[in-house]
């Protein structure tokens, strides 16, 4: 078959902040670098970030990187892996000052420092007072940092394929990556992109859960790439549930609301966090509000006709206050409730909202895929960075703040180790005839005429099973109802068909392809959590209520191929200082 | 419900036409918002092609022009449009597919003003300062989310997509001169000089009716004009 090819450099698929916080770095270093996203940078779902990143600049209180360290590894339930933490708390207040100075209009001190503001889960001095560590432009701090990078990459001339939509990886037999066969959306023109390095920063995959935070481009498409390549997931089973998004719609409200001294209560009025996290209460790491809340919920405490949501509180701010520290949010309520948050409580429940797992990678971006009972290896040529990969940062739970600051620290890290590895890699390989073939048979299968069941039907009933099965607590049982039934559905997605095979911007077999990359993320995910018999971070299990480290101190390994899991020990040892051994969280 | 919607699909139709699609009472619920009625229309035809993505109204990809009006799918409630809802377009764009235009032109215009922080000192380890009044001039400016609303409901746009710059691409001008950062405000202001540039603008004023953010490119334009005045006398 012929097609058109170009060579870069370099490939990065997707153009959130982490692909292009690396696509500028490699753009100025004079490295040829591929942009290719399947939407318009702005577009991608880094925009949506709203309440800030985190950085110990100590502008508002004092702070330092070691506090930021500590925090994120309890965080993390001690899943996180402790030198990828050090280096990102390390580099985060270099990350942010980078920021300011591309142009990122963050909100202000009256000194003229970078505003910062409370966030859940934060100290100062290693489980003390509450730290002041987000670094905020007002509530759309995500907006503010994409659309500065991208203006920024506009300014270093990268080379941008946008709306091209990513099919498979290519790989040679000795495992090197060779870059990826795309298409065209507008055209539906296949392209194969040759690169050196390729970096996978295609973000989440929050499309799995029926109600969730996420945009609807947010379907794992990295993820999938990588399983289909045999590269394992990782720690898939922990899913992060955002404790405040709008009961039954799912649209963020930032924790925020929170740091600026918002608070939940349950109907009776009371402030039910207290009682949960005596503390930090509205201020515990989400993990446990989400719990709390659905606590409350399932104990007849809820709210509303159903009881099905508890209601979060800044009315007592002030209109004025409200109203300039996040503004969108304000804007937001009152499209999707027609209300004021300065006046009206909003309601809000658990909603689902980060992928903590993903493609497993060193600090340096480099994906490591461990051969079955060896060592790490690195995957030649193959880099992933921000949501879709776990180098791993976030561990069982993320913090809010770091989502933002994981994409900025491993998008510049993973292009700097590109950038050492172009020297040594002066040549693009040869490339194999048959390299693009699975890439083929992909877009093939769903060339088939006839009749079957829909995408949206699919796709559908995919993100009811894991909302029911995979949800905020979870059971042997219902664990394994929800495998059985998502690997029904991946039997019957061999059914389904389209019924438009045109070329011109088919957007339903962009839906198509993206619905193959949830049933596999979503079996990664619900298949995991399976496997894991003890609660920990995000994942809470009924069954086995308390958190082992004998037994489960190890990250999982989601393979593909024998849909089985296996596990890697969890890197306790930190780059410099001493390691933050496990102890009981609370908060 | 029912629907009259824009289909082009340049594979089978050699003229455009307008569809009815309808959706039955029982799938409309409270608080719908266009986007989620677009996507249970798609599911009847999968051949319905527009562009969406966030659902909340910042990522900017569902800019259509709804019952005459340029918006944004996902924040248009249903319960306010009048029906059958007329779905086209957004106006004077070459149209790819059905509420598909080619935005290409749209961003060229965005790209040509230099849309990003321009300061030859250098870098210092810290943040660069700025008072709080100093951010307060972005903001307005600093949210606009590049859905295109704006410029493709202005006439002196649609003449000359080409030449005028359009409220989008002349409100992320005045972002960065508004900017205390900024050092480029000379070089900035050179590039907009000309009959076409800027000053095809006559405050029509259908760019600040139809933001979706609530943002107005008419008042940047106009502070653009007026920085240009102050500084050639």
């Amino acid at each position: 078959m012929d097609i058109a090819r170009r060579r870069f450099d370099t490939l990065i698929i997707g153009a959130g902040g982490g692909g292009l916080r690396a696509a500028l770095q490699l753009s100025r270093a004079e490295a040829h670098v591929a942009v290719v996203s399947k939407v318009f940078p702005t577009r991608s779902h880094t925009v949506a970030a709203q309440g800030g990143v985190n950085a110990a600049l100590a502008n508002v209180r004092p702070d330092n990187w070691h506090w930021h360290m500590f925090d994120t590894v309890k965080g993390s339930d001690y899943l996180g892996d402790q030198d990828a933490i050090e280096y990102m708390c390390r580099a985060a207040p270099q990350a942010v000052y980078e920021l300011e100075h591309f142009g990122v209009p963050f909100s202000r001190l009256d000194d003229g420092r970078i505003y910062q503001r409370q966030f859940g889960g934060q100290s100062m001095n290693f489980g003390g007072e509450q730290a002041a560590r987000t670094c905020a432009a007002a509530d759309r701090t995500g907006h503010a940092i994409l659309q500065s990078l991208y203006q920024q990459n506009i300014r270093a001339r990268t080379h941008f394929f946008d709306e091209y939509f990513a099919i498979d990886l290519v790989r040679d037999g000795e495992g090197y990556l060779l870059g990826a066969l795309v298409m065209d959306i507008a055209s539906g023109e296949l392209l194969l992109i040759e690169a050196k390095a390729t970096l996978l920063a295609t973000g989440g995959a929050g499309q799995i859960f029926r109600t969730n935070t996420n945009a609807l481009i947010n379907t794992g498409d990295g993820m999938g790439m990588a399983l289909r390549a045999g590269i394992p997931l990782q720690d898939m089973e922990f899913f992060q549930f955002h404790p405040t998004g709008i009961a039954g719609k799912g649209m963020l409200i930032s924790e925020a609301l929170r740091g600026e001294g918002g608070y939940l209560v349950n109907a009776e009025g009371e402030r039910f966090m207290e009682r949960y996290a005596p503390h930090a209460r509205d201020l515990a790491s989400r993990d446990v509000v989400s719990r709390s809340i659905a606590i409350e919920i399932k104990e007849g405490r809820g709210c509303g006709v159903h009881r099905d949501h508890v209601l979060l509180r800044v009315d007592h701010l002030g209109a004025k206050t409200v109203h300039a520290r996040v503004p969108a949010i304000c804007d937001m309520v009152k499209t999707f409730l027609g209300t004021d948050p300065a006046e009206t409580p909003i309601p809000v429940a658990p909603t689902a909202h980060y992928t903590m797992g993903g493609i497993p990678t060193n600090r340096f971006g480099q994906v490591i895929a461990p051969e079955q009972h060896g060592p790490e290896e690195p995957v030649p040529g193959l880099y992933a960075a921000g949501e879709c990969a776990c180098v791993s940062v976030h561990g069982a739970n993320r913090l809010g703040g770091n989502s933002l600051l994981d994409i900025l620290v491993f998008g510049r890290a993973a292009a700097n180790h590109i950038i050492d590895y172009l020297k040594e890699n002066r040549y693009h390989r040869p490339f194999p005839e048959d390299g693009f073939e699975p890439g083929l048979a992909r877009l093939a299968r769903w060339e088939q005429r006839g009749t079957g069941e829909s995408v949206a039907t699919l796709r559908t009933e995919l993100a009811r099973t894991m909302e029911e099965n995979c949800g905020v607590f979870r059971t042997e049982d219902i664990l394994r109802l929800g495998v059985e039934q998502v690997c029904a559905l991946a039997d019957r997605l061999q059914e389904v068909r389209l019924t438009d095979h045109s070329r011109v911007f088919n957007t339903a077999r962009i839906e198509a392809l993206e619905l193959e990359n949830l049933v596999d993320v979503a079996l990664a995910t619900v298949a995991s959590a399976l496997q894991r018999t003890e609660s920990r971070g995000a994942h809470s299990r009924i069954d086995y209520p308390q958190r082992d480290d004998v037994n489960w101190l190890k990250h999982s390994l989601y393979h593909r191929q024998t849909r089985s899991v296996d596990y890697k020990p969890v890197r306790t040892r930190p780059l410099t200082v001493d390691s933050f051994p496990p102890k009981e969280r609370v908060y | 419900m029912k629907f009259s919607i824009y289909r082009y699909h340049p594979e089978q139709d050699t003229p455009p036409r307008m569809q009815d699609m309808e959706l039955e009472d029982a799938e409309i619920r409270p608080g719908m918002m266009l986007l989620d009625a677009l996507l249970l229309l798609k599911a009847q035809d999968e051949t319905l092609s527009f562009r969406r993505s966030c659902g909340e109204g910042v990522c900017g990809s569902d800019g259509m022009n709804i019952n005459g009006r340029n918006g944004l799918a996902c924040i248009t409630p249903l319960a306010a449009l009048k029906t059958p809802v007329e779905l086209r377009p957004l106006p004077g764009m070459p149209v790819i597919r059905d509420l598909i235009v080619d935005l290409e032109p749209f961003y060229q215009q965005y790209r040509a003003v230099k849309p990003y922080l321009i300061n030859h000192d250098p870098e210092p380890e810290v943040e660069r300062r700025q008072t709080p009044a100093q951010r307060d001039q972005l903001d307005g400016l600093y949210e606009c989310i590049l859905c295109a609303c704006c410029s493709t409901a202005c006439p002196s746009f649609w003449w000359n997509p080409d030449k005028f710059l359009g409220p989008a691409a002349l409100l992320q001008s005045w972002r960065f001169l508004a900017d205390s950062r900024d050092q480029a405000t000379d070089d900035r202001l050179a590039g907009l000089q000309g009959p076409f540039r800027l000053f095809r603008c006559h405050t029509i004023m259908n760019c600040a009716d139809v933001c979706p953010k609530g943002l107005n490119p008419t008042r940047a334009i106009g502070h653009i004009k007026k920085l240009m005045v102050t500084r050639s006398v």
